[in-house]
């Protein structure tokens, strides 16, 4: 019976349900994530001086704030001036904000890297500045951020199971309600450890499977 | 808004000893990861094959786990299992210093392979056996290196911590909660548990900053 535990219908449906929410609640974290990230970072190398005090204020604050301090402000903190969001979104939210933050600062970096004769290049052939980032600097840029931004999805897996603490209920918290239902919290939270390792494993795989497929032969690979 | 201002500096007190309670468990896990990191380290570089290829599992495990996750097995199911009868506190404390011990240790081994293989050789030259050459001409060494990235995982524990509050730690993040639930002042709260968080950052890695200049051995340039 014990032993058999983990294949009682109700216990695997729950957890698949759970599972389900969890990558619900990465993947589009992950995509406004990385767009956040690459425009706070584009704007942090390439904006005005105001663009760039108000983008570094914003990396200050949601690198500096705790996630599960943030997810509280989102969830329970908006209510206050009468917002009021439904757990997934305001996790979405605080996941993709946060996520954001962390991947502007190796975007900027990646920026930074870019050889100034790149650009020089691009303005004496008359590029527009917009036209300069979007089609000489981000192609390079990306690729040099990857690393860094693919080990931000990888935490952002990680930090999904925070979202429990704002009662969203997802792979964590459904193995909290079947371990305190069943009080097999070990066998219970081992197996969620084990999902949690497959899916951080399996994004680890993935993002070098990309990385090297958008290399390009002659350039340095990163990471 | 003033009222909110009254009820903030009513709470600041209270507020306060939760940080003595985050820095509290910040600097135990700090301890038990600079510990068990170290030992981490030498073992990933100077280890045998399985050595080698254990310490790998724990870092893979300790790295790819959730925090929350970790902290439920080991509260509710490895301790009580075991029937170690643990505090929240002690737990979380555990807990995240087992996990930083496996980012440290990638920060100090990153520091040791950097070193000229040189020293390890000039050391085996002068007749030091390897167990007196890594404490004695590595680490010393590999230490230096090591802090600028052992300060942005103090800044990385520091944040995780607040997630101890899942257990029911009563450190900042968890009465910031509890005095807004009491209040309903939840916004300038969590605000202000957030700032807090923000300057205890700051002063550690200022800290440690300090404490680079301070051990910078002159004319060593690294």
């Amino acid at each position: 019976m014990r032993e058999l535990f983990f294949f009682q219908p109700d216990v695997v449906s729950a957890l698949m349900k759970g599972l389900w929410v969890s990558v619900q609640l990465i993947a589009p974290s992950a995509v406004f994530g990385v767009i956040i990230g690459f425009t706070i970072g584009a704007l942090r190398v390439y904006g005005n001086a105001f663009i760039k005090a108000v983008a570094n204020g914003y990396v200050l604050i949601f690198r500096g704030f705790p996630l599960v301090v943030q997810l509280f402000i989102w969830y329970f903190g908006l209510p206050y001036i009468g917002i009021y969001l439904p757990p997934f979104v305001a996790a979405v939210l605080g996941f993709s904000l946060c996520s954001g933050a962390y991947q502007s600062e190796y975007v900027r970096g990646a920026f930074l890297s870019v050889k100034t004769g790149q650009t020089m290049a691009a303005r004496a052939l008359g590029f527009s500045n917009i036209k300069m980032i979007l089609f000489v600097t981000l192609p390079q840029a990306f690729r040099r951020a990857l690393p860094g931004c693919g080990n931000e999805i990888i935490y952002l897996i990680k930090y999904s199971s925070l979202a429990y603490m704002i009662t969203c209920i997802e792979l964590t918290g459904q193995g909290k309600i079947i371990a305190s239902d069943s009080f097999r919290y070990t066998e219970t939270f081992m197996v969620i450890g084990a999902v949690y390792l497959v899916l951080t494993s399996a994004a680890a795989w993935l993002l070098r499977r990309l990385e090297d497929r958008l290399h390009i032969p002659g350039f340095e690979q990163y990471g | 808004m003033a009222e909110s201002l009254v009820i903030l500096y009513g709470a600041l007190p209270y507020l306060l000893r939760g940080s003595l309670v985050t820095i509290a468990v910040v600097a135990g896990a700090m301890m038990i990861g600079v510990v068990v990191g170290i030992s981490l380290a030498v073992g990933q570089v100077y280890g045998g094959k399985w050595l080698r290829r254990m310490i790998a599992v724990y870092v893979w495990f300790f790295r790819g786990v959730p925090l929350l996750v970790l902290l439920f097995l080991f509260y509710f199911g490895l301790f009580s299992l075991l029937h170690i009868n643990l505090s929240a506190f002690t737990v979380s404390v555990i807990v995240l210093g087992l996990i930083s011990a496996a980012y440290q240790s990638q920060i100090f081994r990153g520091a040791i392979m950097s070193l000229p293989e040189g020293q390890l050789k000039a050391a085996r030259a002068l007749g030091m056996s390897d167990r007196k050459a890594i404490p004695l001409i590595i680490l010393p060494q590999a230490l230096r290196l090591s802090i600028p990235g052992w300060s942005n995982e103090y800044s990385i524990v520091l944040k995780d911590s607040a997630v101890a509050y899942a257990l029911g730690v009563m450190e900042m993040m968890a009465r910031a909660h509890f005095v807004a639930s009491r209040t309903y002042e939840h916004l300038p709260l969590y605000f202000a548990a957030g700032v807090m968080f923000l300057i205890l950052t700051y002063l550690g890695t200022k800290g440690l900053r300090i404490l680079e200049e301070k051990v910078r051995i002159p004319g060593y340039s690294s």
